[in-house]
């Protein structure tokens, strides 16, 4: 079954591995070794973002680097960002409420 | 507006859930108004350019706000708030659904929880919102269709505001 994009992300570990990717391409073990994890959880974690296609594979001599796919990531962030965002201008309305009914007091 | 007021935003599909935490310079009393009042909701409770507009609000346990948002186009969003707990200053629940201007509910809807906690003059709202599917999540911002253009700076910072 594909990867649904929303369960890819609610875990933290896989989160740390995109910042990082999004950064840097990396191997397996290169990913293995900067969060001190087995080899086999990170296949784990791995398979489940390729599946959802937030990263991507690229062949490199003997190894495989992964590369953090920005394009599929734009699409679920821009959906949540909108939420996000809506959130924020109504705080920020409410900040300047807040500063105005304390003056008038 | 003063940066140094937390904002957390993370959204747990999983458990169909949103968490939102948010800080304002004022006392909990007066925050208090802000979220329970509806001529106070409705200066702040749509992000601009859309504005909230409240037909009635009994804020009692059982009572309903009936409100609307609006578009600048003039389209209109009708939700209703039912209210199935309340403790004064601290805390209140209600039950949200969208609704034809007739107030008729479409269902389900989502569950809404409220916390205030106050600490040096600062107050801390702390936003709980349970989908019963997390379709109707995404409905929820048809809502809130804005103009907005994500680069991949403000991922790094969402990501680190989902961390």
């Amino acid at each position: 079954m594909k990867q649904d994009i929303f369960q890819a992300i609610s875990d933290p570990t896989r989160r740390a591995i995109l910042a990082l990717l999004a950064i840097q391409t990396l191997t397996p073990n290169a990913m293995a070794d900067k969060f001190d994890m087995s080899r086999q959880a990170v296949s784990k974690h791995i398979k489940v973002l390729h599946e959802c296609e937030l990263i991507k594979p690229e062949q490199s001599g003997r190894e495989i680097y992964y590369h953090f796919n920005a394009k599929k990531m734009q699409e679920f962030d821009h959906w949540l960002a909108q939420f996000r965002k809506s959130w924020e201008t109504q705080f920020n309305q409410l900040d300047q409420l807040l500063t105005t009914i304390k003056e008038q007091e | 507006m003063n940066n140094d007021l937390l904002f957390d935003f993370n959204v747990d599909k999983a458990a169909k859930t949103v968490y939102i935490t948010r800080e304002f310079n004022a006392g909990q009393s007066l925050v208090w108004d802000a979220f329970t009042n509806a001529e106070l909701l409705d200066q702040w409770g749509a992000p601009a350019p859309m504005r909230a507009k409240t037909k009635y609000m009994n804020f009692e346990v059982g009572g309903r706000r009936f409100y609307a948002m609006i578009s600048p186009d003039g389209q209109e969003r009708w939700s209703v708030q039912e209210f199935t707990s309340i403790t004064p200053k601290t805390n209140f629940k209600m039950y949200n659904a969208f609704a034809d201007k007739d107030e008729n509910r479409e269902l389900p809807g989502s569950e809404w929880d409220y916390n205030f906690s106050e600490q040096n003059g600062i107050t801390k709202v702390h936003i709980v919102i349970f989908n019963e599917s997390f379709e109707r999540l995404e409905k929820l911002l048809e809502g809130f269709k804005i103009g907005f253009t994500m680069t991949l700076k403000n991922l790094e910072e969402l990501l680190t505001t989902l961390s």
